[in-house]
Parts: structure tokens; sequence; C-alpha cells
């Protein structure tokens, strides 16, 4: 296959373990939207799965970083490898039946190949992860005490006490009420807004410096979604940790992320601040996306949606992945669109704001067209 | 003025919860519904929104009577088919349809989606032997899928096409009323739109009117002309499309409103008034005295809990506009208007 992603192969290679403060800071400095030093570096992470169908590029060449206290957002929709990153993040693939290459370093310390019982320390210690399901993520038969002390004591030597006690005030910290009599209940006790709480309250009693956030309030109601999207922004203000949030709602994006990433079949194809990628997007798909939800403030016109289907992952097309859905695609010259992948570029030639797309003039074409019609 | 085509006048439907047996035992239901009442005009589209247990599944599902209502009348073109038998009610089955929220499920995955959207045809005898094909590759071909599809599988189609083959199934009998029971909200964004934009036409084009149930506001705001917001059973407001988005009355609107993720903010709108809730929706086993809302609410006072609020039109509403509530006043700020 054509890969070319943004960074070389071979530079991964030698980052494996600890390349140089100076082509770390360069390499970091490049990638990251801010400018801050990041907490979370994924460089030119693949994620394949063999199947006996052939082998699912279920990502590829992706690369990101996120600092302390910032909260990058993960968008696409289902298939596009968001959550098969993160979990690749909090090395949650079954080793046996996964390939990842690439380099994920969390505070300097490169991850990938690190072996189970070391990646056991660090997960759920200096990293967790709050899930989509708090229905199907907290076990059934603990009570949710239980469970946040198991959490706690695996990461610190201390008695049964002190970890219900630290256990008592993280709940209270989320918003439990009643945290002393929540703590003996089970979670079948709990709404689904409140056990998405004692989630939370779980993930964070180790005070992780990195959360991965897998669409938090998707099975949740509206109401209970802003009291949630509300929970983690304090928090993070409080806690000062890095946010990976993954989520298909642009709409939770805009109120949540300072970054921005959107994937598509694998790859990421635009990745900026989140002002630069939702206010100045510079990539078909992202505009593709941002015309087809009816959003609260919009006006009733016709939704312009993207035709078609994803690619299969077991066949990516050659060129770009997105050019068969592309209107844009003869606007480039030749067929550059079907014949070559598009690198992850700078919109504006320099800037830490990237796409994925061989169009030339992309500015001119979302102001001119696209942005009159989102209003 | 168009005809009415569908009223529905304080349903109820109240489920039976079996309790420990103690001593003395109290009968406990659940109170899904509990007095709704609205009217569909032909052609029109009604929205009920709300989050989930507020009734507004399981009122569209005694709408096409998939439930018998506990009480109340749900009168189409003038009779009532609230209590109707199973045979007396067939002729009606076949002008109100239904499309699921979840096209894995609704689809019987061992059936042929010829055999899926002909059984309706067959039933209702509505084509002559040997012309099922034809009319169902009309369908397919309406409903935005490939004619020779007709002989696969629902396994061998994405989610979005599967909603399609359930919206080719429901409309298989020429229905006046179609009830779509949260049709997007198991698609991806670019593909809820596609279906967004079918529902549209076939609205449009057919004449079809549409009781749509949805919890995302953006979705009803963009298709219905006319909605209802229900809580724990009961509709709260109910007005005409922009009455409802730019004028809120009750509470329990503005804050949902308020509560949606929106893309307006970020496009350099100043960020929209905060209402949060607090808590959970109450038990519908035991709803709160008086008003429904009123654990949730910040303005409840004393009155709330002792009389329950009527949905009357408030002295300072326009016109068709009503609300449930002792407070209800216009909030018109809570949206960035981007239009």
């Amino acid at each position: 296959m054509a890969e070319s992603a943004a960074t070389p192969a071979d530079a991964t290679a030698d980052a494996q373990r600890g390349p140089s403060v100076a082509t770390r800071e360069r390499r970091q400095g490049s990638i990251n939207p801010s400018g801050e030093t990041p907490y979370l570096v994924v460089e030119d992470l693949a994620v394949k799965f063999p199947t006996a169908d052939g082998l699912v590029s279920a990502v590829n060449g992706l690369s990101y970083s996120v600092p302390l206290g910032r909260t990058l957002a993960i968008v696409g929709e289902s298939g596009s490898g968001k959550s098969v990153s993160s979990m690749a993040v909090m090395g949650l693939h079954d080793r046996k039946r996964t390939r990842i290459t690439g380099s994920i370093r969390l505070g300097g310390d490169e991850l990938v190949g690190l072996p189970e019982n070391e990646l056991m320390k660090i997960r759920g210690d200096a990293m967790s992860m709050v899930f989509q399901d708090p229905q199907s993520s907290l076990h059934p038969l603990y009570t949710i005490g239980n469970q946040l002390v198991e959490a706690y004591r695996v990461h610190h030597k201390v008695s049964k006490d002190v970890a219900k006690k630290r256990s008592l005030e993280m709940l209270d910290l989320v918003g439990i009420p009643n945290p002393a009599r929540r703590f003996s209940q089970y979670p079948h006790e709990f709404s689904g807004g409140m056990r998405q709480r004692a989630m939370i309250a779980m993930s964070l009693i180790n005070d992780p410096k990195l959360v991965i956030a897998d669409e938090p309030t998707t099975a949740l109601d509206v109401t209970v979604q802003a009291q949630i999207l509300d929970l983690l922004n304090n928090l993070q203000k409080e806690f000062g940790s890095a946010i990976v949030l993954i989520t298909h709602d642009l709409g939770v994006v805009a109120e949540m992320a300072d970054d921005v990433l959107v994937m598509y079949a694998g790859r990421c194809v635009e990745y900026g601040t989140a002002e630069d990628v939702l206010a100045n997007p510079r990539m078909p798909y992202t505009w593709g996306l941002l015309e087809s939800i009816p959003t609260v403030s919009a006006a009733n016109e016709r939704l312009r949606p993207i035709k078609g289907l994803p690619p299969s992952l077991l066949n990516l097309p050659q060129g770009c992945s997105f050019s068969a859905r592309c209107p844009y695609v003869d606007r480039v010259k030749g067929e550059l669109c079907t014949t070559q992948l598009p690198d992850l570029l700078p919109v504006d030639g320099a800037g830490a704001h990237t796409s994925r797309c061989h169009l030339h003039d992309k500015a001119s074409i979302y102001e001119t067209e696209i942005a009159p019609r989102l209003g | 003025m168009s005809e009415t085509l569908l009223q529905v006048r304080d349903l109820k439907m109240h489920f039976p919860i079996k309790e420990a047996a103690g001593l003395g035992r109290t009968k406990k239901v659940v109170q899904a519904v509990d007095g709704v009442s609205f009217e569909l005009k032909a052609g029109a589209s009604l929205g009920l929104v709300g989050e989930s247990g507020c009734g507004k599944s399981t009122t569209g599902r005694m709408i096409t009577r998939l439930l018998t209502p506990t009480a109340g009348e749900i009168v189409f073109k003038g009779t009532d088919i609230a209590q109707l038998k199973e045979r007396e009610l067939r002729p009606f089955r076949r002008q109100l349809q239904i499309v699921f929220q979840d096209p894995y499920s609704s689809l019987n995955p061992r059936q042929t989606v010829s055999n899926i959207i002909s059984t309706p045809l067959r039933v209702h005898n509505l084509v002559k032997k040997g012309q099922e094909l034809a009319r169902v590759q009309e369908l397919l071909e309406r409903v935005g899928l490939n004619p020779e599809h007709h002989n696969r599988y629902p396994n061998e189609f994405s989610g979005g096409q599967r909603q399609r083959i359930g919206i080719a199934r429901a409309l298989a009998v020429e229905p006046e009323v179609i009830i779509a029971d949260e049709p997007v909200s198991a698609l991806d964004v670019s593909i809820q739109a596609q279906v967004m934009n079918l529902l549209e036409d076939l609205r449009k084009d057919l004449g079809i009117a549409f009781v749509f149930i949805a919890h995302d506001l953006g979705v009803v705001r963009h298709f219905c002309d006319e909605v209802a917001v229900m809580y724990l059973g009961k509709i709260v407001e109910q007005g005409s499309r922009d009455q409802i988005y730019n004028a809120p009355q009750h509470p329990y609107t503005q804050a949902l409103l308020s509560a949606a993720p929106d893309l307006g903010t970020i496009r350099g709108v100043p960020p929209k008034e905060r209402i949060r809730l607090v808590g959970d929706v109450p038990s519908p086993i035991d709803p709160p005295s008086g008003c429904r809302f009123r654990t949730r609410c910040w303005k409840a006072e004393d009155i709330c809990a002792t009389q329950e609020p009527l949905l009357e039109i408030k002295p300072q509403s326009t016109q068709g506009h009503t609300a449930a509530c002792h407070f209800a006043e216009p909030k018109v700020d809570l949206i960035a208007e981007t239009a």
C-alpha cells in the first residue's frame, strides 16, 4: 500500500526507546496544535486485525498529541477507527489478534510493546478510561463501593478503610448524593446518569494524568449529558488531566474540545484546534459532516448528506479513502484523488492546522460555497 | 385548513407491575403515558420529543395499536380505534404504519428483502399474483435502494440501507400516517441526513402525515411543523416549531433546548444562557404530586406540589401554543440563531 504518513517510519523505529530531547521536542512541536508540551504523544500508530477475510486496517498512520489540561476530541463515524486507536493507547487489544505498530508515549515512556505486567501498573493509574455504556462496564455483582475500593487498592498499598474514605470522597466529587448509602449499592440501583458518574469516579480515583472518554454521554439523555459534560470539564480544571474524548457528536465537540481530530476510514483527515476545524474546516469530509447535522439553531432547509458509504477496511481504495464520496474530486487535476493518498499537510503552508486533501483552493471553496450554507 | 386525520384524546397507558406480595398488597402501575391529547392533520408532521421514559414511544405504539391503551380515544378519520378488536382493526392497520428505531432487530434476518416488503402486500390483498416483484422493486427504488437487490437478506445491507427497507415495508400498504419512532438515532450522521431527506421527500411527494418520535431536538426541528414536548407521561408544552424553539415557555422545554450541545457555540455566536437540571427523571411508578417536573424545576413553589398545571394557552402566548406550567413565560435567547 502506498503509505505516506506524516511521520516517516524510520523515525518511529528510533523513537522506540527514548529519542533525544531535541528530536522529541521538535517532533512534538510539529504535531501539537497548541504548542504546549504534550503528555500523550501518538506517532504513526497503525492497528491491524488479521481476520479470515484478510487484514483489516482499522487505524493507519495516526499521529496526535495531548498536553495536560487540554481536551482532544476524536470525531468520526462508526468504523473510522476512533475507538480502536484509543483502545490501543490503553493497551486493551488482544495481543494475539492485533498488530500494533508505531509509537505511543505517555509522559515520555513508550507503551507500544510494553509487557502486560508493566502496562497493568500504568493502566487505571496514570491513564484511565470512561466507557460508553456504564451498564456493561460496571460489574453487576459487586457493589459500587467494592469496585471503587478495588480500583484504588490495585495501585495503592493501603487498608480497606483508607480506600473506602477515598472512594466516598470521589463519589461526592462527581456529584453523587448521599455517597455513604450509594457506596454499598449495586450498579442496577443507579440510574444511567448516576452510573456514568460512578464510572467517572472510578476512572479518576487514582488521579490519572490521561483520561480517555469513549462516547461518555452517548447512552444518556440530553439533560443528563449536559450534567456529565459539565462534570468532565470541571474535573479537568481541578485535576489538570489530559482528556481524549471520543465522540460522533459535533455538538459535544463544540462544547468540550480544545483540539479536534477528524478520522475517516482509519486515518486522520483533519487535525487542529477546535476553532480551526469547526469554524474553518479544510477537508471535504469535515464539510460533509457539518452539513449533514440538523442543529437546534439551524433554519429548516434541506440537509446535504454525504452520498454513499464508507469504504471497507479490508480493502481500502488507492488514493484518498474519501474520494468515492467526495463531491470535489473533479476539481483536482488528473486522477490524483483516486491514485495517490494525500499527505496530512498544513492547510496554509505552515501552522498546526493540517488536513489530508489534494484540493488546492480549499479555503476559497469553504468561504464561498460551504460557509454560506452553514449560516 | 386541511382535514384532521388523527385525534388523540386523553390517552393513557398504565402497565401493571408485579410486586412481591406482602401484607396489605397494593397494585402498582407504571404510568407510562398519562393523559396525552393531540391532533394530526393530513400531510402534517408532529414531533414528540422527550427523554427516555417520557412515554413518547409508548404513545406511538398505542396509535398503531401495537399496545391497547388503558383509557382514552384514538380517533382516526372519525372512528375510535383505541379499543377495537384485531379483526376490526385490520383496515386501519393499513393506514397507520410504523418505522422502528433499530434497523437491526426490526427486520427478520431469515427473510429476503422481497419477502419482508411483500408480506404486507399479501396480507392486505394489494397486488395480484405475479405482480408482487414489480411492486417490491418499485418500492425499493422509491426508498433509494437498488431494485436488483430484492433477493438479498437484511445482513447484506448497512444500517442506513436497512432503515430504508423498513421504510419501504411501511410504504408498501400506502399508509396515510407513519409513526416514525426514532428512525435515525441508530445511524451515523452522514447516513442520518440521507434518511431524513428520504422521509422528507415521502412526506412531500406522497402527502403522508408523520408522527415523528425523537430525542434529538435538531432532527425534530428539521422535520416537524408541530412539536409536543413530553415529560413523565404527559405533554408539558405544545406548539408550532417556531413557538417551541424560539419562545419556549415551559421550564423543561427551556432546559432541554439549553442542554442540547450546539455547533453554534463554536461559530462565534455568543454562548446561550445555560440551564442545567439537577438529578434524574423520577419514577413513573410513583410520580410527584401536582406538576411532575417540580422535583427538578428551579421555579417550583408550593402550588406546584398541590395543583397540577393544565396544558393551556397562556395569556402571553401566541395562538395554538400551550404549556402546562403555573409559571410559564417565554424565553427567547436560548438558542443561537444562525439563519
